[in-house]
This record gives C-alpha cells, structure tokens and sequence, in this order.
C-alpha cells in the first residue's frame, strides 16, 4: 500500500502578538491510502490544528508534511490551491455552506473552480445530494434546513470532486444520534468505495467504526493508546 | 474558473447586496453624469460663440481708427474721430499692394431718426459700396442690395435691416415705399435677412445706404471722407494673416506712423473667437475639475465599499479558497465586481447626463453637445475607476489565508 500522508515531526506555533501557543509540538505519523482513521482527544488538544494541516488550509511551523510524496511546503498558493479542489474533501466543524445560496449551488462550488462546465456541474451537485439522501431538497437555503441536512450538504459538498482523501472535523458535533447515524454511514460507504477516511470525534461510537484511532493530548501523539 | 464563471459570481455578488450596490454605483452615476454635463455645457457654448461670429462674416478683418492700446491721450480712443478715409479703403482694394484682400467695404455710419408715414425709428445709417453685402456675409430676403450704379449716381435709395423693417412698417411691402432720412426721402430697394444676432448692437436693425449718397445727404460736417470701419474679407481662411500684414503695412505707410504709433487697429473675428472660446474653455476646465473632484468621490466610496465587502465576506472567501480558488481566483472575481459597479454606474450616469442634455437647455438657454467621443470617455473612465478602486481590495482578499477565514469562533 502507498502511504499517502506522511508527517515527520510536525510542529504548530500560533503566535498571537507576544503570545505563543504551541498547537501542535511534534506530530509523526501516516496514513495509508483507503485508511479510516479517527482521531479522538480533548478539547484544544490541536485536533483541527492537524486536521488543517492535513487538509493544506493551513501550513506548518516546523516539520513536513508529504501528501502523496509531495513536501506541501514546497507548493505555491495555486498549487494548494488545486491540491484542496481535486484531491481533497473536507467537512468543516461548522458547516460552512452559504447562505444566499440554495444547497445545489453551494456543492457545486468546488466544480466552479475545477472548471467544469455548467450543466455538468449541476447534474453532479444533484447525484452528490441524492448520495447523502438529500434528493428532495436541492433548491433548498442552508436555513431552510436542519443541522443534519446541512451537514449532509457539507458532505455531498466534499464528495463530488470524488477526492482520495476525506477530512471531517467533527462531523458528528452538533447533531443528534439519529443524524450522526445517517453521516456515519456515509462515511462508512466512501471508506468501502475506497477513499481514505479520517474525521475527529468525542464519541467512542464514532470511533468504533473507524479501523484506527489516533489519540491526540497537549500537541502529541497518546503514546499509550497509539499503534 | 473562466471569466463567465467569474462574472456571474461577481453579479450574485452585486445583486445581494442590492441597496449598497445601488449607492455604491450611485456615486459615479452622478460624477459622470456630472462631468459629461459640465464639458457638454463648455462644448454647447464653444458652438454658440463660434456660430456667432462667424455670423459676422467668412475670413473677415475689421479696422478701426485710433489704436487699442493707445494711453497718451494724444489721438482719440477708438472711433472718436476717424482717422481711416476712403482713400485707405481704396488703397487696401489694391491687387499689387493687397494681394491677400478679396474685398473691402468701408462704412461710415452715424445714428439718426428714419421715417416712414409717421411712425419714427432712430437707428445706424451706414454709408457704405456693393461688396458690404459679401463682406459682411448678408443676404436679402426682398429686393435687392446697392448697385455701383447706385454709388456711382448718390442714388437715394436704402436697405433695412429685418427689425428696422419691422418698426417702421407695420404692414405691406417695405421694397419700394420710401423713408425719410435726414430731410431726404430715400426708396427701400432691398430687406437684409434676419441674422439673430443676440448681441446688444444687433445686426438686424440698421440702414444702408451708397456711400455717396451718405455723403451727400446723411452726413453733417466735413467729415466726409473719413469712414468709420473697414471690412476686409481675405482670400481665405489661410490667407487671414497675410491679408492681416498687408493690411497693416498698408495703412502704417499711408498714415506715416511706426507700428508702435498706429492710429488704427485691426482686429480678426479669428482673434475675436480664440479670446471668447478661451474664455469658455477656462470655465470648462474649472466646472469639469469639479465634476472630476465628484467622480473621484465616487471612485473612493466603490474602494471603500470594496473594502467593507472584503472585510464582511472573510468567510465566504475562506471558504472559496478552502475549496480550490485560487487567489488569482479571488483577485479577479473582486476586481470584476469593483468594475462592473463602475462601469454599470457610468452607463447609468451616461443616460442621465443624455437625459440632462435634452433637458436643460429648456431651463439654461444654453445648448448642451454631448460628443460621441465625451460618452465612450465617460463609460471607460468608470470602469477604469471601478478597476482602480477594486486593486486593493482585491489583493487584500486574494492575500488571505482559507484558514484565517474559517475559524469558527
Ligand atoms: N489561530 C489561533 N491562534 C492562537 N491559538 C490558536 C489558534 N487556533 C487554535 N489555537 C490554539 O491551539 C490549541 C489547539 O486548538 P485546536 O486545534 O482547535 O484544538 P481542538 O480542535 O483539539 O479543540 C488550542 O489551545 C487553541 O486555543
Ligand atoms: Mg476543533
């Protein structure tokens, strides 16, 4: 199996004026590719610290990063750029839709700037929406919607590039058990079609239908829990 | 993403924040609207003046006695007492000396009461030959002008001005009834057309008269020679300065004064028309810095306007980026949205400043052009303000990191 994630000792330090908080203080690990992985760990333990990184939103203060091979540092802004639209999905731990837009538009978003052409893109947004179940509400506002529908939005929003790797960060937070259930099956479906899978969660039970956990305490890896 | 994409985005954008977008792009409208007014109006009077003095007549060279810029008190002000003669218009009709003249008429003209019947109207009794008509670029609406026969015999015959025409008889046919001037009684052969001249002196109300006949009976004095203007007509258009040197060389000789001590002055109706549209074109400038003050004004409201959307969509451009927008993505849909408000508030200000022509003319009594070229200006200077003022805030969006935007708290 090829690794697709790898980083060596990845360091975070958010300098906010003369303050310094050390996010994350050297995080080594990898991903295979078709992984599904949770990452469980306290509140501010730097859980979507990581997961930014991982996601190329954000870059490292110290360390590597390799997706695929590729050092990310290495890359320029357009790079990334095109790096976050084809090859990554990523579900927000707020949901980030936008509101002005029904939630056709807001997952086509990412085939605006793939380049695909109009009609396509719309016949896509739509199959992505039936895939989270959502079949019946694509002229639907984000507000017109219930936080697990807005969710699944975000989810079908994430998927329709048809990425390699999915990043979720807490995408069970704010619904309840019955939603959760909905989501979680849907990852579930993306890891068995192949895609590697990594989301953060609290819940044991999320976790559970993970193949791996990564436990994350003060900036470090759980050395008692990790494999 | 093509610039369709970009566009349409851009619009949405626009679209949804429909009242500050309609007050952003009203700050053009009325700076362009502004402007386009403003140098319609300099252009409208530039067209007026040019149009009235070359009612005047083609090519045409005035000279007056005394000298303009005379201050010994030593010869009389301009016109007091004449110093050009007949002989001097004679000479200027010379081909050998004045090759550059086409024609001369001297005029010898005095104020004096006219009467038909019993109605009474005081007016300019011009004494003057046949070529006063081509001159003075006049042309009859009944009869006929003086003939040299006319002058050649002191015949008692006169043409009148429209609005002399119009005081002295009410009714019928002024060609062939007679008048009274100065105890003579004089036949009207001829009525000048009508040339509305707005000025004071008006050009329409006036008689003619030949030259000798004016001498014979109009005049009192010995001041039977002298004349009070000369008309030159030149060659053409070209040949206005030459006809000019001619002219002056000419009478500096016959009069035997130095340039320095003429006692007369020539002026162009070309001199006449680059002082009064100078004038204009000074007043132009200064309402159109006005104007250009406004629509910089609106130019700084679409940059801060662009800078408030940039601030207030942090998250959606985060987001946008999160997603694979690149920041020239980013950069060019801000700058596309910086200038369609500038464009689409120029093409609004256009229309009015269209409407504003056609109407305020109504209200100015001034005509207002509004040139091809002053419209496809204005267009462009907006949408190149909407480019300028959408830089900045387009760099700034492009600038930010998918990161910084998305945080949650
Ligand atoms: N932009 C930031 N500036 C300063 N500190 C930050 C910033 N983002 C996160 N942190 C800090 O980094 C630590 C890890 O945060 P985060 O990765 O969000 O944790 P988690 O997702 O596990 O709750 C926290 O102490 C948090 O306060
Ligand atoms: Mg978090």
């Amino acid at each position: 199996m090829t690794t697709t994630l790898q980083l060596t000792d990845v360091r975070k330090t958010y300098s906010s004026g003369h303050l310094e908080v050390e996010a994350l203080r050297g995080i080594t690990m990898s991903v295979d590719e078709g992984e599904y992985v949770a990452v469980m760990g306290p509140s501010g333990s730097g859980k979507s610290t990581l997961m930014h990184i991982l996601g190329c939103l954000d870059v490292p203060t110290g360390g590597t990063y390799e997706l695929a091979g590729t050092d990310v540092s290495r890359m320029t802004e357009a790079e990334l750029a095109e790096v976050r639209n084809r090859r990554i999905g990523f579900v927000f731990q707020g949901f980030n839709l936008l509101p002005s837009m029904p939630a056709w538009r807001n997952v086509e978003l990412p085939l605006v700037y793939a380049g695909v052409h109009r009609d396509e893109r719309r016949r896509r947004a739509i199959a992505a929406l039936e895939k989270v179940g959502l079949g019946d509400r694509v002229a639907h506002r984000p507000g017109e919607l219930s936080g697990g529908q807005q969710q699944r939005v975000a989810v079908a929003r994430a998927l329709v590039t048809d990425p390699a790797l999915i990043l979720a960060d807490e995408p069970t937070g704010n619904l309840d058990s019955r939603s959760s259930a909905d989501v979680l099956a849907l990852f579930a479906e993306l890891h068995e079609s192949g895609r590697t899978v990594m989301l953060i969660t609290h819940e044991p039970e999320v976790a559970a239908a993970a193949q791996r956990v990564v436990r994350i305490r003060d900036g470090l890896i759980d050395q008692r829990v990790a494999a | 993403m093509n610039l369709v994409e970009t566009f349409r985005t851009a619009l949405e954008a626009i679209r949804s924040h429909r009242l500050r977008s309609t007050l952003t792009m009203l700050g053009i409208l009325i700076g362009i609207a502004a402007v386009i007014l403003t140098v319609g109006l300099g252009q409208g009077a530039q067209v007026q003046v040019r149009e009235e003095i070359s009612k005047l007549g083609s090519n045409l060279l005035i000279v007056q006695p005394g000298s303009a810029t005379s201050t010994t008190g030593v010869r009389g002000g301009r016109g007091s007492s004449s110093t050009l003669t007949v002989e001097d218009a004679e000479a200027l009709q010379s081909k050998e000396v004045a090759p550059d003249v086409k024609r001369v008429a001297a005029v010898s003209s005095t104020s004096t009461s006219l009467t038909a019947g019993t109605t009474n109207w005081t007016t300019t009794v011009n004494g003057t030959t046949p070529d006063w008509e081509q001159v003075r670029a006049r042309s009859l609406s009944a009869g006929r002008f003086i003939a040299q026969a006319d002058v050649d015999d002191a015949r008692p015959v006169v043409v009148l001005g429209a609005d002399t025409v119009a005081e002295l008889f009410t009714r019928g046919q002024a060609v062939g009834q007679t008048v009274t001037i100065n105890g003579s009684t004089f036949t009207v052969i001829g009525v000048l057309k009508a040339i509305g001249s707005s000025s004071d002196t008006s050009d329409d109300d006036l008689a003619v008269v030949p030259r000798t006949t004016y001498a014979a009976r109009v005049s009192t004095g010995g001041l039977r020679l002298s004349v009070s203007t000369i008309y030159l007509e030149a060659q053409s258009q070209g040949a206005l300065s030459a006809a000019y040197q001619e002219a002056n060389a000419l009478l500096l000789t016959r009069h035997g004064v130095a340039a320095a001590s003429a006692d007369f002055s020539i002026t162009s109706q070309q001199s006449l028309l680059k002082t009064a549209t100078s004038t204009d074109q000074t007043l132009t400038i200064l309402l159109g810095g006005v104007a250009g003050i406004s629509l910089l004004v609106g130019g700084i409201g679409v940059m801060n306007i662009m800078l408030v959307s940039v601030t207030e969509r942090v998250r959606e451009i985060g987001l946008r980026k999160a997603l694979g927008a690149t920041p020239s993505a980013v950069r060019r849909q801000f700058l596309v949205e910086a200038s369609s408000l500038g464009a689409t508030g120029g093409l609004l200000g256009l229309g009015l400043g269209v409407v504003g022509a056609l109407v305020l003319p109504h209200w100015l009594d001034q005509p207002v052009t509004i040139s091809p070229l002053a419209a496809v200006g204005a267009v462009v200077v907006a949408l190149a303000i909407g480019i300028t003022a959408g830089v900045y805030p387009a760099g700034r969006a492009a600038r930010l990191a998918p990161i910084d935007a998305l945080r949650n708290d």
